[in-house]
This record gives structure tokens, C-alpha cells and sequence, in this order.
């Protein structure tokens, strides 16, 4: 015990906070599992792309190789070729740098809305568990109401009442994804409210906010995040589907499922159009299941089979 | 059994109640003044004021949601913007529709789903595994709408095998079908999956194969029966998805239902039809979660009393 690397080894590790790591365990847990690692680089990777290409496109400076935006009639419908990547669309539109141009919308609607469906839904999860009682009753019975309708309906009636924009989707994403934080948060909740610990840090005096905020939402952070991933997912899908359907982004965005609805009429004479936005949509779904479903065996390693 | 569907049945009223109300105040929510929004921006102020009067907007809020209320209990749905048509008749047919589209996927999910599952678990880690949760996780991951247009091009557009659009035939069944009933059948194939490695794993099946009881027999008769209740839920859940995935299904395949309705009544900012087929979905997927519920307790209930 005499060397002192050991011994700053010793009192690190001893001073190392138990949630720490469990933290470190976490993302060794994560790391061993390579299809989750790639797919969490891949999203790193989109959203460093799409970033810089949006940045540049701000300062006036296109970096794809065309303008998303730059009609060239008589290129309309060409295949994809040394000169256009994925073709050309009806316009004579590079669909690659479109698609460049569109990712980050997709991407951003995907942060957005979850981020907002979870600054509404966590709270409403965690009053109703750890309240309980009366308080309970009446959030559980409206996030009931909200669940009633399936899927991408509660969205559509969303979106026919304020109008469709790429802004209303994304709103209407958000709300779609409140019912599930709040049911989720909310078991978590109650399972946390029972251990003992919470007990004995009420009889020490703590008040509930700071039982709620020292020790309730970080016991739930864990599957707090490993929904907000899948729901990335989920949420990409549906605003990409009312973009599709007309109520979304409007044309010449280069968002994606309006991308794939531009395409629609023309599967005839070039397939392609509709091709490659739909595979775009696939990658990024694919990265955000893959990395979530890697997270929550990381975070549950007895679930794993 | 019997006050538990009594009880859950009860449960319903509350949410039935939200659902008209929320559906209700659609039309309130909006931005301006929808007997406006309606007639349209350069409508004369009297056909504005004949739609005012036609809807009720003049009554007091809840005097309108009781007479809205009685009017959707006797499926009274008033009639639609665009043609002055009572939009229950306009409904009927594309409702039909709509339910056999949601059916048919749901068997093809339920059946292509469950089978994966099972050679997945079975054949734990195999390539067959392997293979099948890649499918599945694709499967997952695709936009149904694009899987629709992609169905299209080859099958119908290249090949000519199917018709590109309509509903009706056995031709024009093949495609939409596997459009929307391909990510139910991949959530049910991993829930299955997950489901029998647990239940294979457990004590009563260790001690049939001791007892020297034929692999096949302990798969179908000992796991299969306990794994598939987790299955009936995903399964009923999967309905909720799947009814909202046929407005794009439909959208893409021009099938003349009641998702593809939703949308050109948005679109023509048709507010009762909108209201109406929300209404209509919505009560069908609770419905569909109490059969579910009910059964999942039955089934549950079953083995209690086995065990």
C-alpha cells in the first residue's frame, strides 16, 4: 500500500459515488455490444453532417453537391449517375443533396417533439406516482383519454386543428408522446417511493421537493431515456407519415415523407424518387431502435435474452 | 370474472366521455371561427351565418356538448361540408372497408409473427434467428407508407402481378395487406421470441424434458400456450397502430376507406366528417383493448387455476 498510484487507485474508487458507478457499468455494459455502439455513432455522425450542411446552407454556402432547391428541367427524372447521386426528382432536383438538406427537419423534429412530450409527460408521470391518491386518479384518467386514440389519430386531429406545418407536427408529435412518459415515469415512481431509503430521508425531514428532485428523477432518468430513444424513432416515422399525407412540411421543403409524396406520382417513370427518401428514413429509425434497444438491455441486463 | 368485465366496462364511461369532449372542442380549438373556416375566406357573411346556425355555434359551450353528445350516441353524425350527405351513410361502406384492411393484416401479423417467434426461440442464436430479428428490427424501422410504394413498384408497377390501387379483389388485397400488417407481425415475432425463452427457461419445462417428453410436445403443448399471453396484448395494441397506419395505407393504395376519409375531410377542413371518423376509430380501438384485457385476465385466470 506503499506505492501511491495504488493508493490514489484505492481512494478513488472508494470515494467513487455509487451512482457513478453504476453510470460506468452502464456504458461497459453498452459498449460490449457492437450493433448498438455502431448505431449510436451513426447518429452522431447524421447529426454532425446535417448540422454543418444547415449551418453552411445559413451562411449562403451550399456543400452538397447542389443547391437542395436548383430546378434543372431538363435533368428531370434521371437515375442516379456520377452526377447525381440518387437521381435527379421531377424537378431535376438532386435528390441526395435534398436529402442532405432535409435531415436535419427529420432529425429535429425527432429531439424536439420528444424533448417536449417529456417536459410535459415526466412531470405529470411523477406527481401522479408519488402523490398518489386523488391527484393520480385524475391524470391517469386524462392520459387514459389520450390513449384512446390509436397511433397517429390523436396527431391528425392535432394537425386538423391547427393547421399542417412542419411546426404543428411537430407539436402534435409531442403530444402523441406525453401519455407514455407520464405511464412509464409514473410506475417507475411508485416503484421508487417504496424502497426504504425514501422512507428514512422523509423521517430525516426532506421535503417532498427535494426528495422528488434529489432522489425520485434520478432513480427514473434510466428509463426516462431509453423511451425518449425509441421514441425518436416512433416520433421520426409519424411526423415523416404527415408530411407523406400532405400535412406537414409543404413542397419545395426537402423534408422527407413530403419528399416521398412529391415522388408518388411519378413511380412509372423513375422510381428512385421514392426510393431513396424512404431508405433515408430507415437509416435514421433503424439507428434510434437499434441504439435504444441496446440502452435498455444495457440499463436491464437481466431482460436480455 | 363477470364484475371484472363489469367493472372494466365501467372504466370505459370516463374515457368515452374524454374522447367526445376532446373531439368536441376540435372544432372550438380552432383558430377563428370554424362556421368561417368552413364556408371558406371570401364566403358572404349569410352562408357563414346559415353554417353558424346549422352547427349551433350560437349555444351556450355545453348546451352544444350535450346536443353534440345525444347526436353521436344514435350515431347521428350530422351531414359532411362537401355534399350535404348525412356522414354515417357516407361512413358505412368505407368503415367495412377499413375493418377488413385492419383484419386481414392483423391475421397476417398475428400468423407470420407468431411463427418467426417461435423458430427464432427455438432455434436460439442459429443464423435462422439471427436472420428473422434483423427482419423484424427492419421491419419495425420502415415507414409503413414507404414499404406501400415500394410493394407498388415492383409487384404492381414492374411485374404487373397486383393492382396498383383499389380494394376489393383478391389482387387488391395482397399488397396493402402486407403494408400495414408487416410491423405488427415483426413487434408480435420479438415479443414472441422473448416470451417462450422465458417461459423455456422455467422449472415445468426442465422437468417435462426430464420426464423424457418429446421436444415438439413440450414447444407446442407445455411453452407455446403460457408464452402467447404477453403476445394477446402486443397483439391488442398492435390494433391501435394498425388502425391509424390505414390512413396511410390507404392513402398510398387509393383504397376508399375510412382513413383515407379522415384525410380529404382534413383537407377540405370538413369538421363533422373529421369528427365523426375519429369518434368511429377511436371507440373501436377501446372496444378492441377490452376484448383484449378480458381475455388476457382469462387467460391469465386459466393458469391460476392449472397451476
Amino acid at each position: 500500500m506503499s506505492d501511491p498510484a495504488v493508493q490514489a487507485a484505492v481512494t478513488t474508487n472508494a470515494s467513487l459515488n455509487p451512482r457513478v458507478k453504476a453510470r460506468k457499468d452502464l456504458i461497459k455494459r453498452f459498449k460490449k455490444n457492437k450493433a448498438a455502439l455502431i448505431s449510436f455513432y451513426v447518429i452522431l455522425f447524421l447529426i454532425v453532417v446535417s448540422i454543418i450542411v444547415h449551418v453552411f446552407q445559413l451562411f449562403g454556402i451550399t456543400i452538397t453537391p447542389h443547391s437542395p432547391s436548383a430546378v434543372n428541367l431538363p435533368d428531370r427524372f434521371q437515375g442516379p449517375s456520377a452526377e447525381y447521386w440518387f437521381g435527379a426528382d421531377h424537378m431535376g432536383r438532386d435528390i441526395f443533396s435534398r436529402i442532405l438538406h432535409g435531415m436535419i427537419l427529420t432529425l429535429g423534429i425527432g429531439f424536439v417533439s420528444v424533448f417536449m412530450g417529456a417536459l410535459v409527460g415526466v412531470p405529470l408521470g411523477i406527481i401522479s406516482g408519488y402523490y398518489g391518491g386523488k391527484v393520480d386518479a385524475v391524470i391517469m384518467r386524462i392520459i387514459d383519454v389520450l390513449l384512446a386514440f390509436p397511433g397517429i389519430l390523436l396527431a391528425l386531429a392535432i394537425v386538423s386543428i391547427l393547421g399542417g406545418s412542419l411546426v404543428n407536427v411537430t407539436i402534435a408529435v409531442a403530444v402523441y408522446s406525453v401519455p407514455g412518459f407520464a405511464r412509464i415515469v409514473r410506475g417507475s415512481t411508485l416503484a421508487t417511493k417504496k424502497l426504504e431509503y425514501i422512507d428514512a430521508i422523509r423521517a430525516l425531514g426532506a421535503k417532498d421537493g427535494r426528495i422528488i428532485f434529489k432522489h425520485i428523477l434520478p432513480n427514473v432518468m434510466s428509463p426516462i431515456i431509453v423511451n425518449a430513444t425509441l421514441y425518436i424513432a416512433t416520433a421520426v416515422l409519424t411526423a415523416a407519415g404527415l408530411s407523406f399525407l400532405g400535412l406537414g412540411a409543404q413542397p419545395p421543403t426537402p423534408e422527407w415523407g413530403a419528399m416521398l409524396n412529391d415522388g408518388r406520382g411519378f413511380m412509372r417513370d423513375a422510381g428512385h424518387i421514392t426510393l431513396f427518401p424512404g431508405l433515408a428514413i430507415l437509416v435514421v429509425v433503424l439507428a434510434f431502435n437499434i441504439f435504444g434497444d441496446g440502452l435498455r438491455d444495457a440499463l436491464d441486463p437481466k431482460m436480455k435474452n | 370474472m363477470i364484475t371484472y368485465i363489469i367493472r372494466r366496462i365501467f372504466q370505459l364511461i370516463p374515457v368515452l366521455f374524454g374522447v367526445t369532449i376532446l373531439v368536441f372542442l376540435m372544432m372550438h380549438l380552432t383558430p377563428g371561427n370554424p362556421a368561417q373556416l368552413m364556408a371558406g375566406e371570401t364566403a358572404p357573411p349569410e352562408v357563414v351565418e346559415r353554417i353558424e346556425k346549422r352547427l349551433g355555434l350560437h349555444d351556450p359551450l355545453p348546451v352544444q356538448y350535450v346536443n353534440f353528445l345525444k347526436k353521436v350516441v344514435t350515431l347521428d353524425f350530422g351531414v359532411s361540408m362537401r355534399n350535404s350527405l348525412p356522414i354515417i351513410d357516407e361512413l358505412r361502406p368505407k368503415f367495412w372497408v377499413t375493418i377488413e384492411l385492419a383484419i386481414y393484416s392483423t391475421l397476417l401479423s398475428i400468423f407470420m409473427g407468431i411463427i418467426a417467434g417461435i423458430v427464432s426461440a427455438v432455434r436460439k442464436y442459429s443464423f435462422a434467428d439471427v436472420a428473422i430479428m434483423l427482419v423484424a428490427l427492419f421491419g419495425l424501422s420502415m415507414p409503413n407508407f414507404w414499404l406501400g410504394l415500394m410493394l407498388m413498384q415492383w409487384f404492381s408497377i414492374n411485374l404487373g402481378w397486383f393492382p396498383p390501387t383499389g380494394w376489393g379483389s383478391p389482387g387488391q388485397v395482397v399488397l396493402p395487406v402486407i403494408t400495414l400488417g408487416t410491423a405488427g407481425a415483426a413487434v408480435i415475432a420479438r415479443m414472441t421470441r422473448s416470451s417462450m425463452l422465458e417461459v423455456i427457461s422455467q422449472d415445468y419445462i426442465r422437468t417435462a424434458r426430464a420426464k423424457g417428453v418429446r421436444e415438439r410436445v413440450i414447444i407446442y403443448r407445455h411453452a407455446l400456450k403460457n408464452a402467447l399471453i404477453p403476445v394477446v396484448t402486443v397483439t391488442g395494441l398492435q390494433f391501435g397502430t394498425l388502425l391509424s397506419g390505414t390512413v396511410l395505407t390507404e392513402t398510398v393504395f387509393a383504397i376508399n376507406g375510412m382513413g383515407r376519409y379522415v384525410i380529404d375531410s382534413i383537407m377540405a377542413r370538413d369538421f363533422p366528417a373529421v369528427q365523426a371518423s375519429i369518434i368511429v376509430i377511436s371507440i373501436m380501438f377501446v372496444l378492441v383493448n377490452l376484448i383484449v384485457d378480458i381475455s388476457y385476465r382469462y387467460l391469465n385466470k386459466r393458469i391460476d387455476l392449472n397451476g
